[in-house]
């Protein structure tokens, strides 16, 4: 009730309205007629299933005597099962190399592409966003013909330079392989967002700045970055959240690199094995959780050391 | 989306020779894929394999071939994915939209009881990792007896909360209270006044949304694969998936898979870079405001 009168009072629109009771009691009406059909889906396809992961992740699968209720026995299981730990340290160390370079790399073609205007910007814009039409299964198979031993180009471009080709789907390698594979399917996306943020920055701040004696990379540096500075937030975070879950690309080029990716080279695919692989629903759970809470973590820790709370959202 | 804020400078048209030479670097990069993938996929499996000429053309370019076979490859099955796929993206990116387009405008334009609570909970829900919600959902749906059917992809395709997380914003800035008064006034009942007056003004965002959404379901890979057994459901990215297993599984024996394999690639990325290009004016404006804000 209390929540009623605040709002009421907070709203200024409902003085052009005569009767007020019955005109708060049609917005709250409206209002959830409106919301409320994505409310539905929300609380059945997100809520619900949350809660029941949650549920399933607190039983443990016995071969004898069935299934016992374990609290968070599966949550210190998964915390000290070493192929968890790897493949968590993995997709936190592949974010810490993957998501910096991929916003560099897209940071200076949107300043490029801010900077410069003729025919070729333009259609450079266009292809390198490209990639991002691209579902990210198609693109993990597009690189690995092209890593590939048997008929990919690089055995051809090192031989011209009598190197040896390197090979990708090595242990030592396939991190890179994949850091590679990212960031050409990501990084024109996020170009294309930062690119329409400078496109909104009022170009009369330029010329001010020109007058001050600015030059050009003090334009980019002091003036554009810093504004562009929320889309710049907003993408760290949602490259955060989806690079923590990692599974598309690993999954596919599992395949290609026998013996270099196990099943259970991100927590996402191992989650996805004890799963469907092994018929082993709670402990799965139990690590899409576990690694729910480690997105949650990270994006918090990213969030308060980047001390945006407030302006993000 | 600038225009009007743009056409009081003039702005020289500058051209930086470096600049744009290590532009054309980076536009080889990112076409190399699609080149190779373009130029493979007219070989047939002796000239894939033959180790020379990768990045070019063999002696036989033969795309009318590798399509025939393609097509009828076990009976027609990648026709069906591609069919399939097109089914979930149109499904799932108009039914998400329209959930997105109605609650956005409700956030934005109502003051209702829950408002708040419930758009931190959206909030909330964005930082929740979709992949997280794959396996209960499968158990779900398996107690319902919907996996292995289409409602199996579409129904979880139509949770988009970013979609009405951009909805919300874009109806905040660009549909006027004062405009919507007016039509009450003018005796519109609420339902018109959403469809006939904040709907037309929503539209830009709309279309951004529902290209985003459409491409997130053409594109999903994690929900097909666990919610489908049977390969006549696949999308083509699973399906896809799927002979790329069988190729490297035996790879002396599958070399016509591969041609397969290469070609399908090609064929299944058209239809979004077309529908990319065609559209580019609308989501443009719509994605600055995802950034912006």
């Amino acid at each position: 009730m209390t929540l009623l009168i605040e709002e009421s009072a907070a709203s200024t629109q409902e003085k052009a309205h005569k009767v007020r009771g019955k005109v708060r009691l049609r917005e709250h009406l409206m209002g959830w007629l409106f919301v409320g059909p994505f409310a539905i889906v929300f609380l059945a396809l997100l809520i619900a299933p949350l809660a029941y992961a949650f549920y399933l992740s607190l039983w443990q699968k016995k071969l004898i005597g069935g299934t016992s209720f374990v609290f968070l026995g599966n949550y210190v299981k998964a915390f000290t099962d070493p192929t968890f730990l790897s493949g968590a340290w993995f997709v936190i160390r592949f974010s810490l190399v993957a998501i910096p370079l991929q916003i560099v790399i897209a940071l200076a073609m949107a300043l490029i592409l801010d900077a410069v205007t003729s025919l070729f910007t333009r259609f450079s814009r266009l292809m390198i966003f490209l990639p991002y039409a691209i579902p990210t299964v198609i693109g993990a198979v597009m690189w690995g013909f092209l890593y590939s031993k048997s008929f990919g180009p690089l055995t051809d471009i090192f031989g011209l330079f009598g190197a040896t080709a390197p090979d990708f789907f090595s242990s030592n390698l396939i991190f890179y392989g994949l850091i590679n594979v990212v960031t050409w399917q990501w990084a024109g996306y996020y170009m294309i967002i930062l690119y329409a943020a400078l496109q909104g920055i009022d170009p009369t701040l330029y010329e001010a700045a020109r007058m001050d004696g600015a030059g050009k990379w003090q334009i980019a540096l002091r003036i554009k970055i810093p504004l562009i500075a929320p889309a710049l937030l907003l993408i760290l975070v949602f490259s955060l959240i989806g690079t923590l879950q990692f599974f598309n690309e690993p999954q596919i080029l599992r395949y290609l690199a026998a013996g270099t990716i196990s099943p259970g080279f991100t927590p996402n695919m191992y989650a996805y094995q004890q799963a469907f692989g092994l018929a082993n629903f709670n402990y799965g759970s139990a690590i899409s959780f576990a690694l729910g809470g480690i997105v949650f973590v990270c994006v918090y820790a990213f969030l308060f050391f980047t001390r945006k709370r407030r302006s993000f959202f | 989306m600038t225009g009007s804020s743009r056409a009081g400078v003039r702005r020289r048209p500058q051209r930086h020779l470096p600049l744009q030479i290590f532009l054309g670097f980076l536009v080889v990069y990112f076409l190399v894929p699609f080149w190779w993938v373009i130029v493979n996929s007219s070989k047939d499996a002796p000239g894939l394999f033959s180790g020379s000429n990768t990045l070019w053309f063999a002696d036989s370019v033969d795309y009318f071939g590798n399509l025939q076979r393609l097509f009828t490859f076990d009976g027609g099955i990648y026709g069906r994915w591609i069919l399939n796929s097109t089914l979930y993206a149109f499904a799932g990116g108009i039914g998400a939209t329209v959930l997105a387009v109605l609650a956005g405008y409700g956030f934005a334009k109502y003051r209702f009881a829950g408002r708040r609570f419930s758009f931190s909970v959206l909030l909330g829900a964005l930082m929740v990792p979709a992949t997280a919600l794959v396996i209960p959902t499968f158990m779900m749906f398996s107690g319902l007896g919907l996996t292995n059917t289409i409602w199996a992809v579409i129904l979880p395709s139509l949770l988009n909360p970013f979609g009405v997380y951009l909805m919300h914003v874009y109806a905040r800035d660009a549909v006027p209270d004062e405009i919507l008064d007016a039509a009450r006034v003018d005796g519109a009942g609420e339902l018109r006044t959403f469809l006939q007056v904040a709907f037309p003004l929503m539209r830009p965002a709309v279309v951004t949304v529902l290209l985003l959404s459409a491409v997130a379901s053409w594109n999903n890979y994690f929900l097909p694969l666990a919610m489908l057994s049977d390969n006549r459901l696949f999308p083509v990215t699973v399906g896809l998936g799927l002979w790329q297993g069988i190729a490297s599984a035996n790879n002396a024996g599958s070399t016509s898979l591969w041609s397969l394999i290469i070609l399908g690639a090609l064929v299944s990325v058209v239809p979004l870079i077309i529908a990319f290009f065609t559209l580019q004016r609308h989501w443009r404006g719509g994605l600055s405001v995802g950034g912006l804000r």
